[in-house]
């Protein structure tokens, strides 16, 4: 049986912390992610598991400490967000070069400057070629789901990549909703134990590990994460279905909301999805075909997927949480297009830019965008092919 | 099973790379003979030394093997010809001849 | 949406709007509802304006916005009506609550011409004789539960005994005092 809860989103990424009991965590507290530490550290000074916790002097350190403890053989993770996660940059790649399957619980949060404190999701876009697994979630279940999912698809053999469990500040983080838990004994049966084949602290099988790696070798080894990347598209399945199992919850690369004969759809990654389902139902009961595809895995890009997906429709609209500064658009709505050109889909894409540093997204913005897209497949009207919703102009 | 990485080289294929770069095996390094790149090399004098011990640790490579408070032969496989045995000895007993 | 109610809360930076609108969630979602409970961050400072917001709807709630059409606001600190717009977007058949020692009748025209329903609780009085000291938010959210009816007043002192009791653990002396602003504003609110 489930259990019934309400929590906020950090309470919840803590609670399956709390049931993997993971060997070590290294972190440096930064709004809004520093509950997650604070509430992981309370539940080791209660003695209810015996996680090894490191305060570290910064971000930089975090993710060093994450790395090393990794390679030594423990189930690692540390928690951030925006300004946090920049300074551990070079560090991630070094995670993800070394094939270091540790998790990353991120909470959204937009990048200065200007300072600000709330979400958007430039932090983990400005780390997507880092080389880590990156799932979002739309609301506390998601991210509690993710998380206990996330250690399974980062040590698989066939990937070994750190992940990133991403959540949107405040709006998920710090708001307190229904979630079902699921009991403790059955995650931990799910989550397993880790055995990794070769860590430093084995004294029967010395290795090194970070090796300079020249140019005859490197790009090699870039092939080798890739390829990583591409095995994960399969485990990512595979651990879903597992987990529906368990819970019940079904999950795959994205969810396809209303889009089995949907002629205008909306593409966007987190919270705000579930503000465009609700925008839907309402268009829905006035007979108009609109749909959403919300993704769930960004790292590795689904695309060829989402282009099938999309590909009936007649126009999409890509909303971005964060800037790509191309003068064009954000991250994901260049990844979406280039694959609906791949595929040589005859649906129109425009790019939209929404929920800035905290700015709120509505359901009468959600409708707003179907509107465009409507009113520029039938009445031939030209639209921008690139805006900010909510702007002030 | 574990790679053997002394079959991986410059013209190996991606495919046969270790995950991450990973190093099986331990002291690795001695497998390399880092004494093809000496281009001068430490000549020791024997009737000059007094076994003071102060070449041994500032040695970059571990090249100068100390056995029961006796510096013995250098290491030529692995001496890189740096110098710094022959700078840092205070009796005159290590002089640099250039070439191998 | 439609059966779903939502409330908006206004205070000042460590009145505990916030921390009154998360106890809100914790007894509706006891009653078997599905509930969000959220706050508005900003740059807060001890005494700076803050909004916090509840949805509590029989249905599962999937809406991430903020709330601009609420069926109650809450009040927490009157200076706060010269300060803010309380009534913003405030539904006519829903209501006001507003923390002041001042009658409905002195402190309707200071809510910008709203015509529904407008309640007044002294809610300082109250945490005075109670507690002893000036907690609003324990008297203003046992005002909002009578006022909405989300849940009956049995149900609701029950369930808040036992949240005191995991809340104030370390200083249960509190616990009867905090019950007895409960009871008081329960009664006081609809009067």
């Amino acid at each position: 049986m489930a259990i019934r809860e309400r929590l906020s989103g950090n309470e919840a990424v803590a609670h399956a912390i709390k049931q993997i009991n993971p060997d070590v965590m290294p972190a440096f507290p930064i709004t809004p992610s520093t509950e997650i530490p604070q509430f992981v550290s309370t539940f080791i000074s209660n003695g209810e598991i015996d996680t090894e916790f490191i305060p570290v002097e910064s971000e930089h350190s975090a993710m060093s400490a994450a790395i090393g403890a990794e390679a030594a053989g423990c189930r690692t993770l540390t928690a951030t967000s925006s300004c946090g996660m920049a300074l551990m940059w070079e560090e991630l790649y070094v995670a993800a070069s070394n094939r270091l399957p540790l998790a990353l619980a991120l909470v959204n949060r937009a990048l200065s400057g200007p300072i600000n404190i709330n979400c958007d999701h430039s932090d983990s876009m400005g780390a997507r070629d880092t080389g880590w697994l990156q799932i979002y979630a739309e609301n506390n279940q998601e991210v509690y789901d993710n998380f206990i999912q996330a250690y399974r698809i980062s040590e698989h053999k066939d990937v070994r990549l750190p992940i990133m469990i991403c959540q949107d500040g405040f709006i998920t983080s710090h708001a307190v909703e229904n979630i079902e838990l699921i009991e403790d004994e059955k995650v931990k049966a799910f989550v397993g134990t880790y055995e990794p084949e070769n860590y430093l602290l084995n004294p029967n099988m010395p290795m090194a590990l970070g090796p300079y790696a020249t140019s005859p070798y490197y790009m090699e080894t870039k092939m080798g994460q890739n390829e990583a990347m591409k095995n994960a598209k399969q485990v990512i399945l595979d651990v879903a279905k597992e987990f529906e199992e368990i819970s019940g919850r079904k999950y795959g690369f994205f969810e396809e909301y209303r889009m089995e004969d949907a002629e205008y759809a909306i593409v966007m990654i987190g919270s705000a999805a579930g503000t465009t389902k609700e925008a839907i139902d309402e268009l829905r009961n006035q007979g108009k075909k609109v749909g959403l595809l919300k993704i769930r895995v960004f790292r590795p890009f689904p695309g060829d997927e989402i282009a099938k997906a999309l590909a009936h429709t007649k126009a999409v609209a890509i909303l971005d949480r964060s800037e790509g500064f191309r003068a064009g658009g954000g991250p994901l709505s260049a990844e979406v297009k280039e694959h609906l050109y791949d595929i040589k889909a005859d649906t129109k894409a425009i790019s939209y830019i929404y929920g800035l540093g905290g700015r709120d997204y509505t359901t009468e913005e959600a409708k707003m965008v179907y509107a465009q897209l409507e009113d520029m497949i039938t009445n031939g009207t030209e639209i921008p092919q690139y805006q900010y919703i909510g702007l002030r102009k | 099973m574990r790679t053997d990485i002394s079959k991986i080289h410059e013209k190996s294929k991606w495919q046969d790379i270790t995950t991450g770069n990973q190093i099986y095996g331990g002291g690795t390094s001695k497998a390399f003979n880092t004494g093809e790149w000496r281009t001068s090399t430490p000549v020791l004098d024997e009737s000059k030394c007094v076994h003071c011990l102060l070449c041994a640790p500032v040695c970059p490579d571990s090249c100068i093997p100390v056995v029961s408070g006796k510096r013995l032969a250098f290491d030529l496989d692995h001496c890189k010809g740096c110098g710094i045995c022959a700078y840092q000895c205070k009796f005159g007993a290590i002089t640099m001849k250039e070439g191998k | 949406m439609k059966n779903t109610i939502e409330i908006r809360w206004h205070g000042r930076g460590g009145q505990g709007a916030k921390t009154a609108a998360l106890l809100l969630a914790d007894v509706a979602f006891k009653t078997g509802k599905y509930v969000q409970g959220f706050p508005e961050y900003g740059p807060e400072r001890m005494g700076a304006p803050i909004t916090a917001y509840n949805r509590i709807s029989n249905e599962p709630i999937r809406v991430h916005s903020n709330i601009y059409t609420p069926q109650y606001v809450i009040v927490v600190d009157e200076s706060l009506l010269d300060a803010v717009d309380v009534t913003a977007g405030l539904r006519e058949d829903g209501a006001i609550i507003i923390n002041t020692p001042k009658s409905v009748e002195e402190i309707t025209p200071h809510l910008n011409g709203y015509k529904g329903k407008v309640y007044t609780l002294d809610a300082r009085e109250i945490s005075m004789q109670t507690l002893g000291k000036n907690f609003p938010n324990s008297p203003m959210l046992a005002a909002i539960v009578a006022v909405s009816g989300v849940m009956e007043e049995e149900d609701f002192l029950a369930d808040m005994q036992v949240e005191y009791q995991h809340k104030f653990a370390k200083k249960p002396e509190v616990i009867e005092g905090n019950m007895n602003a409960l009871r008081l504003a329960f009664r006081e609110v609809t009067k």
